[in-house]
């Protein structure tokens, strides 16, 4: 037997998660219009590679990974696709991002499957790239692409993460019971990936079912499965790693860096089927539950509208709304027309009898109870203090971003705080800080370079003046001397075309400012600064490395298409007298325009956000 | 609006107070065996008077009232006054006491939750400093006044005839004390029938009743026990050592835990979660530091009882002591701090 530990705090909250487990893994009907988001996993969206018109079948690639921090995307099933472009998405923020809108034809014509059968013989960094071709991230709900997560050598310990502890959720429960052998056969290839020591699965002891089934489907192999005692949040990967192996990962700390790595069995189960079926990821499960008439857990195509598959389970009439995730971490969805995302793993439809709205918060007592429950070991009740009195400072002193905004805290507090809003709310603000911070260095930087710009211009100028004195001074000698011969001017056609080079550069540089001064805008949340209490809405709280990332990809894109476009004028002069631009290579200003149309979008959804909460 | 988490406890502030109260009762119940039912005309006279000030304090600040004063509080802070202050005091002390406690001592601070110091104790020290006599005048138990004669004398203060010993006998520790001062010996002072086993006559059973009410409380979860623990190895550290040492001098152990304000302040006072630490190691040291200069001012100080300074005096130190006995977080190496 396996020697388990235990974590601080955590809770028993109740679980609700009877109803969906009771039938098997469903399939709904197709959706008519699949909205397939390019930004489903954590790092650069995915470029899109079709055009609206073109024909794809199920398993078809239509978004490019872009750059190693990132996934592919490919078409959930055959159609054709209507749009490319900014669709609201599956996420708190009802942010807009790229998303290729599929017109399904329900002929389920399949892409030739490219399996990788012989992985075992490849190289790690092939399977990988093959991973990440085939648009495999993780499906706990961190959608962090996986081959990025398979870069580990000399593992101590592969763990498997099935314990799925929050209310509600049951996808992975009814997938352990049904397709255990594949989950196990994913966890084999991670571990060997991985050179895992060890592969063990921890499974919450209230799913006996699935603890059954993937103990049978691991027997003969170096897998092994554990039940642990359900608390909600063991299946928090931090968590779950120190039930399992004892090892508590800091914040900040790379759990490779302590010999372990976390997998959910939906991801690994997805990449045995990338692997061993060729299929890429183009569906996944999902919980349909709360106020509905028939709760069931389906194999969703992704990109299916939310309201499409609340429809499909009878969402009740005087349902309010819709949670992503669980009640403890999800959030609402503003938009229900979004499509789902990798990261989907329930839909909650909520009503007032099943969520009735918060009592009234009453003021904090310190009775410490949110402390005797937080799993990461934090002083919540400090943490509210000081994101109330606006001390960011102090609340990162006290450990804010160690906090996994589970929700523990929150449930137990007599006074009913809502705790995590005032975290996150506390986050976004630090986020600000930093990034207008940031906004200022690179300001600096611009100013200064744009000095040192000046200078070396106006030398040259001086320079080039110089020269031509002195050449009209040669050609008056020359003139002098023979009047034959005007001297023509034969360097003005390579002037103007770099010139011209030169002012598109240029105006791909404002346009790539100005987007991202809106985007920074937009982020900053004009409305959370000015009204310190409550935190408005988690409009703000995206991850800061998600943040960089997009920002960073924004960033490399303006250059690259400047460097295009002066490439472009610059190598042909002739290109510049016939002006129809490549079909793929959007121009920067129509770009520019959308990313500042996007920006204004999102900032007009947050004003609007927050007044309604207030 | 989001919010999150979806799913809330239902354990609200008004039911951890009504709970502590609950655990009152068996105090209460000994205390009108032993000194009659003049402790619960006190406990009314709180009550009304706090749920008053707390009432034009919330109307004067703007606040809605239902909520504050159903969640508890005020009625707490009244009847541990009225526990701690004498039983047949005059009228106007309680509600002076109770004043004090609620207008200054809680809502000029903001209200539950915002007052550093614990409510009760700042109305029970206010009083000990403006009226040390009528503070001193206890009663003594089993007292042989009816509930009429002890209401006209709370309210008009008509002494019934011949019986004034009856109505301002010193508290146990008062009187050891004024007998030490006067040179006598802790042995001969404590055979007065003031004295029962342990502590003073009656008292001990008081203690007892209060200790049953804690222990409880722990037993809820609504408490633990770190605090209450702390506070009396505190002063048993002093206490212990000089009894040991002359025992004609100072008195026993037994008798500082079980006389006076010790297991109220124990379980009831230092164990409240808005004036006390909520590091598990601050609230041992918070314990540990109240029961020490408890002692200190009982046995070296100029009041026959110091628990109340004591409260006062750390509950001070609170922010200070939270900071420094804050406990590492997950993964964290013990005593790191970024
Ligand atoms: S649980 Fe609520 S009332 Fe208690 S200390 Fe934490 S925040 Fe304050
Ligand atoms: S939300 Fe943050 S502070 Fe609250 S219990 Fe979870 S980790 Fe701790």
């Amino acid at each position: 037997m396996r020697t388990l530990y235990d974590f601080h705090g955590g809770i028993h909250p109740p679980e609700n998660k009877l109803p969906s487990t009771t039938s098997p893994i469903a399939t709904l009907p197709l959706a008519p219009l699949l909205h397939v988001s390019m930004a489903q996993h954590t790092g650069n969206p995915a470029r899109p590679c079709v055009a609206p018109g073109d024909r794809v079948e199920r398993g078809t690639l239509i978004g490019r990974p872009d750059g190693t921090l990132s996934a592919a995307v490919h078409a959930p099933a055959s159609g054709t696709v209507v749009s490319v472009g900014p669709v609201v998405q599956a996420h708190p923020s009802g942010l807009c991002e790229l998303t290729v809108t599929l017109e399904t034809d329900g002929q389920d014509r399949r892409a030739a499957p490219t399996p990788l059968t012989d992985w075992a013989s490849r190289s790690e960094d092939e399977v990988r790239a093959f991973l990440a071709s085939m648009g495999v991230v993780g499906q706990g709900g961190g959608v962090f692409p996986s081959h990025l997560k398979l870069n580990a050598r000399a593992l101590e310990t592969l763990v498997v993460n099935g314990a799925e502890c929050e209310p509600y959720i049951t996808c992975d429960d009814r997938l352990m019971r049904e397709r255990a052998g594949r989950i196990v056969e994913g966890a084999l290839i991670a571990g060997t990936l991985t050179g895992a020591r060890e592969i063990v699965v921890g499974i919450e002891d209230n799913k006996p079912e699935a603890l059954a089934a993937m103990q049978a489907a691991a027997r003969g192999t170096r897998m092994e499965v554990v039940a642990i005692p359900t608390k909600y949040p063991s299946g928090g990967a931090k968590q779950l790693i120190r039930i399992l192996t004892g090892k508590k990962i800091p914040h900040g700390v790379r759990s490779t860096a302590m010999g372990v790595q976390c997998f959910n069995v939906g991801t690994l189960y997805s990449l045995a089927q990338a692997v061993l079926e060729g299929e890429p990821v183009v569906s996944r499960i999902v919980t349909l539950t709360g106020s509905v008439a028939r709760p069931l857990n389906a194999d969703v195509p992704l990109g299916t509208p939310v309201d499409w598959l609340m429809q499909a389970v009878g969402r009740s009439a005087d349902s309010d709304g819709v949670l992503m995730g669980g009640p403890m971490m999800g959030s609402r969805l503003p938009a229900l027309e979004a499509g789902i995302v990798k990261a989907t793993n329930c839909l909650i439809a909520t009503s007032p009898a099943l969520f009735p709205p918060p009592p009234l918060s009453m003021p904090c007592i310190r009775c410490g109870d949110c402390a005797n429950a937080c799993p990461a070991e934090l002083q919540p009740m400090d943490l509210y203090w000081f994101a109330r009195a606006r001390q960011f400072d102090k609340a990162r002193a006290w450990q804010l971003f160690d906090c996994i905004e589970c929700g523990a805290c929150n449930s137990v507090c007599p006074s009913a705080i809502p705790l995590v809003d005032y975290y996150r709310f506390a986050k976004s603000e630090i986020w600000a800080e930093e990034r207008e911070k940031q906004a200022a260095d690179r300001a600096r930087a611009r100013h200064e370079q744009r000095l040192a710009r000046i200078e070396h211009e106006k030398a040259l100028k001086a320079e080039r003046l110089a020269q031509k004195s002195a050449a009209a001074k040669a050609v008056a000698e020359a003139v002098a001397t023979s009047t034959t011969d005007p001297g023509k001017p034969p360097a003005s056609v390579p002037v103007d075309s770099a010139k011209k080079a030169a002012i598109e550069a240029a105006m791909a540089r404002a346009a790539a400012r100005k987007a991202e001064a809106a985007q920074t805008q937009s982020g900053v949340s004009p409305e959370a600064s000015a009204n310190p209490l409550p935190p408005a809405t988690p409009v703000t709280a995206m991850d800061p490395a998600k943040k960089a990332a997009i920002e960073a990809a924004m960033a490399r894109a303006a250059a690259r298409k400047a460097e295009a476009a002066q490439t472009q004028s610059g190598v042909s002069a002739e290109a510049s007298a016939n002006p129809a631009p490549p079909v793929t290579a959007m121009d920067p200003a129509k770009k520019a325009a959308i990313e500042a149309a996007m920006a204004r979008a999102a900032a007009r959804r947050a004003a609007t956000e927050q007044k309604e909460s207030r | 609006m989001p919010f999150v988490p979806h799913a809330t406890r239902t354990v609200r502030v008004s039911r951890v107070m009504f709970k502590v109260l609950l655990a009152l009762v068996p105090a209460f119940g000994v205390y009108c065996w032993l000194w009659g039912a003049g402790v619960l005309v006190q406990l009314l006279l709180a009550v009304f008077t706090a749920l008053l000030a707390e009432a034009a304090m919330l109307r004067l600040r703007g606040r809605p009232l239902a909520p504050s004063l159903g969640d508890g509080s005020a009625l707490l802070t009244a009847a541990l006054l009225a526990l701690a202050m004498p039983p047949l005091g005059v009228w106007w002390l309680i509600v002076l006491a109770t004043l004090f406690a609620i207008v200054p001592g809680k809502q000029l601070y903001g209200g539950l939750g915002h007052n550093p110091f614990n409510p009760a104790m700042v109305g029970f020290a206010a009083m000990i400093v403006s009226f040390p006599s009528q503070m001193g005048q206890w009663g003594s138990p089993l007292s042989p006044l009816s509930t009429a004669e002890q209401i006209r004398w709370i309210f008009l203060r008509t002494p019934p005839a011949g019986s004034f010993d009856a109505l301002s006998s010193a508290t146990p520790l008062d009187a050891l004390k004024t007998g030490l001062l006067g040179g006598g010996e802790v042995s001969r002072l404590v055979a007065s029938p003031l004295y029962g086993h342990f502590g003073g006559a009656g008292s001990e059973w008081l203690g007892l009743a209060v200790l049953a009410g804690g222990l409880w409380l722990w037993r809820q979860r609504i408490i633990s026990l770190r605090a209450p623990l702390g506070l009396l190895c505190g002063l048993l550290a002093l206490a212990l050592p000089l009894w040991l040492v002359m025992p004609e001098r100072f008195a026993s152990p037994g008798f500082h835990v079980l006389t006076g304000a010790t297991l109220l302040g124990a379980f009831f006072i230092v164990t409240d979660p808005v004036t006390g630490p909520t590091t598990p190691r601050g609230q041992w040291l918070f314990g540990f530091l109240v029961g020490a200069l408890t002692y200190l001012i009982r046995v070296f100080g100029g009041y026959p009882d110091g628990l109340a300074f004591a409260v006062l005096i750390f509950n001070i130190a609170v922010p200070l002591i939270d900071t420094l006995t804050r406990p590492p977080a997950f993964g964290q190496a013990k005593g790191a701090r970024r």
